[in-house]
């Protein structure tokens, strides 16, 4: 597939060029003059941490935010996007990282809405479902148009959204962070997408990341750093290393280096454990494990297959049949806790930070105590919170964990993703827990944070606490934990010592290849 | 890092929504055949423009205190409590048990305990679909609204056959004995010798209002359990995350929601009428809503939202006597208050955010 990289001619126009381009929220200097061009057939990635401008700029170019100063070109010819209409009427396509779908609707009444010809629907549904048909053998994008949405996997979903994109006509197809809830396969039918496209002659920009998408699928690529373009450059004349310190502006450790473990006693014991879900579903099917002192045990798998679930449980948010117990205690799994789990100095990092770890409209100090208000050091005997020892904390934490902004006062919703999650781990690792159970710890984060994320919990296992570490990033499952077991389809279908393990091998155990 | 400031958020805002619905008002005052001028005039003075007044304003006031604060509790852990009407006819069925039951000496010791039993009675009253909502999930918005007309009927029967007064054609009790009559403001201004109307009802549970506001702001942001109130009230998720359960913040927001309401016994029941009359809530319970929502569920919000409503009430019943506006425009303001603070929020709020963070940008 990547055949003719660099003897495809770049066409005179270029698709699109953003000349010295700012905003600002507030005091908040999103995009500093930036200049960007984007050549007509090329897949063009962005990348940059949380919070460097990418998604701003995307939203500038999609007309949901107006610049503040500068101009946009598409096709050497200077247009203006106040709104979304503007952007879709000059081309350009948007496929967002939640997807805008009415669930209970259908494939094909989703490519129509808002694009329908008229009052009656029945003429546009049988033109969209014969444009589809032309689409689906143009770019390999199979779906059954008839299909509700919420019957699809989420790979098909995002399939649909390029299908309403494309049936808009839209020649710039911009693609943000794509692949964050795709398997390893779906994302590489992603790319092959990609790649047809362009090969037809659209323009795809892909935000993202990860470096290795970066390097895999894009013929250019430019870098972010807080708010400004740092560099444009050609995918084959660069490296991730490079990429890495582009966007940090220093060096980065890409792999953490760590002894080998000391396991002590065993910590937390699981047998049998079987979790079952709100709409009945046996989700996690009888599994045993334990985890010792000093040892990080990974939960491999493809989302979705029973490790969200097995993690609730064991943080007390869920309801599950069998025997956990910690150092002997075996915790009450017919009507759980989070209390409870507190209470047996567990801490849990949820996978889903927003949902679950933090209350979003609260000031990052109240978030700070959160799940721990009953603590002597917050509140007394008589129900009176100790705000001002939990401001103290929160500055002090946050500081140590590096959150930016540094302001206690600032509601977590106005965090970037990357600072909510060390939000929540200085929450929980700071309270010095006997077993940490964490999940996508590096989901969302940036990658100068990835390395201190990694480097903490590493040091919480050399201090011989027992950890729990659920991710469907197999890098980081064979990068952190020192056991690995393989969960698929509500069974662990595998147990392996990391170092004597691979990624091909674990890779053959996500996929269902029992041993 | 979008924020605005307290002031513009609680202050300025409403403001500009109650000069728009008082803008529409005066349109439908004009189309009445009216002078608006004349009408605004008659209204502010009716409402504060003397010691009678204001008696009258911050009487209505008090019960929209309680009402509206009722009405924040219970929002704040996201239950929307529309029951304060039943709640409050309750309050005051449970404040009438204790006057009438005891021989009280003096009022300092009846107040204490009709406090307890107003309150007793309106929790009771909101315990019942609170445990439904708990337990079972019913939505709190059907079964209070349910239980707002089972108060009425089940007051209506009490007062016909089991606490009317003997020999009495009304279905009202016995007045209370004068060792369970309030202070007003007549008599407690005059401890300090200022004149004050003999007349309007307002009484010493206006103070006691004043110091629940307090109250319930300490309760929501200085206490474990308003911590938890609030966590439970913008992320449910969350709230379990954290190990609070959530059976427990239903409950006890809506006891203490019903007991607010409740409170309002002790202004209506034992403060004005000095007896239990057929609805003694007179809607007030309903209008606390509308001092919630514009009082940004925030007690001293609630406060400012509570006077507000009081003169606009106050205003009304003078702008009815004296002129041939019906008392009914009132109503009209009100729902023009509650539309625009409530469901119109934004079209103010957004122009209004714009136009500061240009200024702050063209300051800085």
């Amino acid at each position: 597939m990547t055949k003719d990289k660099q003897e495809r001619p770049e066409t005179a126009a270029p698709a699109i060029q953003l000349k010295n381009i700012s905003k600002s929220f507030g005091p908040v200097q999103a995009n500093k003059n930036i200049s960007l061009t984007v050549n007509s057939g090329t897949i063009h990635g962005i990348v940059g941490e949380n919070g460097a401008g990418k998604s701003t700029l995307m939203s500038i170019l999609y007309g949901f935010y107006k610049a503040d100063s500068g101009d946009i070109y598409i096709r050497n010819a200077k247009t203006s996007i106040p709104d979304s209409q503007a952007a879709i009427s000059a081309g350009i396509g948007m496929v967002f990282q939640h997807f805008k779908l009415v669930e209970n609707f259908t494939v094909l009444e989703n490519v129509i809405l808002g694009a329908e010809d008229g009052a009656l629907l029945k003429d546009s549904l049988s033109k969209a479902r014969r444009q589809l048909q032309e689409l689906s053998t143009e770019y390999e994008l199979d779906v059954d148009p008839d299909a509700i949405i919420e019957n699809l996997s989420v790979g098909l979903q995002q399939r649909v959204e390029i299908l309403k994109a494309l049936y808009r006509r839209a020649n710039i197809l911009i693609l943000d962070e794509p692949t964050g809830v795709l398997t390893p396969a779906e994302a590489d039918h992603l790319f092959r997408i990609l790649k047809n496209l362009r090969d037809q002659g659209k323009t795809v920009i892909l935000i993202t990341h990860k470096l290795r998408e970066i390097m895999d699928a894009t013929d250019t690529v430019s870098v972010m750093r807080s708010g400004e373009m740092t560099a444009t450059i050609k995918t084959n004349q660069t490296s991730p290393e490079k990429l890495a310190e582009l966007m940090v502006g220093r060096k980065v450790l890409l792999n953490v280096s760590k002894s080998v473990a000391k396991a002590g006693d065993i910590a937390l014991e699981v047998k049998d454990l079987k979790v079952t879900d709100e709409k009945g579903v046996l989700r996690v099917k009888g599994i045993t494990f334990n985890v010792r002192e000093g040892e990080i045990l990974g939960i491999a798998g493809v989302a979705g297959n029973g490790q969200s679930e097995l993690l609730e449980a064991l943080g007390g948010f869920r309801k599950s049949q069998g025997l956990v117990s910690v150092y002997g205690h075996s915790l009450d799994l017919e009507s759980p806790s989070g209390q409870e789990i507190r209470d047996q100095s567990i801490a849990h990092v949820p996978e889903d930070r927003q949902r679950l770890g933090l209350i979003m409209d609260f000031t990052a100090w109240e978030n700070i105590g959160f799940g721990y208000q009953h603590e002597p050091e917050y509140s007394n005997s008589w129900g009176l919170m100790n705000n001002r020892k939990m401001r103290k904390d929160a500055s002090n934490k946050m500081e140590k964990f590096d959150v930016r902004p540094s302001n206690i006062k600032l509601k977590v919703r106005n965090f970037s993703g990357g600072n909510q999650q060390k939000l929540v781990l200085a929450r929980e690792i700071e309270r010095n827990p006997d077993i940490l159970l964490i999940g996508q710890p590096t989901r969302g984060v940036d990658i100068g944070a990835i390395e201190f994320i990694h480097n903490e919990i590493i040091k919480m296992r050399d201090e011989g606490k027992a950890i729990i570490l659920v991710s469907v990033e197999l890098d980081e499952i064979l990068s952190l934990t020192d056991r690995v077991s393989v969960m698929f389809d509500g069974n662990l279908v595998g147990d392996r010592i990391t170092r004597e393990t691979n990624a091909r091998e674990l890779g053959l155990l996500m996929g269902g290849e029992t041993d | 890092m979008k924020k605005l400031p307290t002031w513009i958020d609680i202050l300025l805002i409403p403001l500009i929504n109650l000069a728009i619905a008082l803008f529409l008002s005066a349109l439908v005052v004009l189309y009445i055949g009216e002078d608006p001028m004349d009408a605004l005039s008659i209204m502010i003075k009716g409402a504060i423009g003397s010691s009678y007044g204001w008696g009258y304003t911050l009487y209505y006031a008090t019960n929209f205190i309680f009402t509206g604060l009722a009405v924040s509790v219970a929002f704040h852990a996201k239950m929307f409590n529309i029951g304060g009407e039943g709640q409050a006819a309750l309050g005051g069925l449970g404040v009438a048990l204790v006057c009438l039951m005891f021989p009280w000496p003096h009022w300092i010791l009846a107040l204490p305990v009709a406090i307890i039993g107003g309150a007793v009675f309106g929790a009771a009253w909101a315990a019942i679909p609170a445990y439904l909502q708990a337990k079972r999930g019913s939505h709190i918005v059907i079964t209070t609204i349910m239980f707002n007309f089972m108060a009425s009927a089940l007051l209506v029967y009490l007062l016909v056959n089991v606490l009317k007064a003997p020999g009495s054609m009304a279905p009202e009790t016995g007045r209370f004995i004068e060792g369970a009559r309030l202070p007003t403001g007549h008599d407690m201004l005059g401890w300090f010798g200022i004149k004050f109307s003999k007349s309007p009802p307002v009484n010493i549970s206006f103070l006691i209002s004043l110091l629940f506001c307090f109250f319930i702001w300490f309760l929501i942001w200085r206490t474990k359990l308003g911590y938890e109130i609030r966590a439970f009230g913008h992320s449910e998720s969350a709230a379990k995350y954290a190990g609070i359960s959530p059976i427990k913040i239903i409950m006890v927001s809506m006891l203490i929601s019903g007991a607010l309401a409740g409170l309002m016994g002790i202004n209506s029941v034992m403060g004005e009428s000095e007896r239990l009359v057929i609805d003694s809530v007179q809607g007030a319970g309903f209008i606390g809503i509308a001092v919630a929502l514009m009082g940004r569920s925030h007690p001293f919000g609630v406060l400012l939202a509570a006077i507000l409503f009081g003169i606009l009430y106050q205003g009304g019943a003078e702008l009815a006597l004296w002129t041939n506006i019906p008392r009914e425009l009132i109503v009209v303001i009100q729902a023009l208050v509650i539309l625009l603070t409530g469901a119109l929020d934004n079209m103010i709020r957004m122009p209004i955010e714009r136009l500061y963070f240009k200024m702050v940008r063209a300051g800085t």
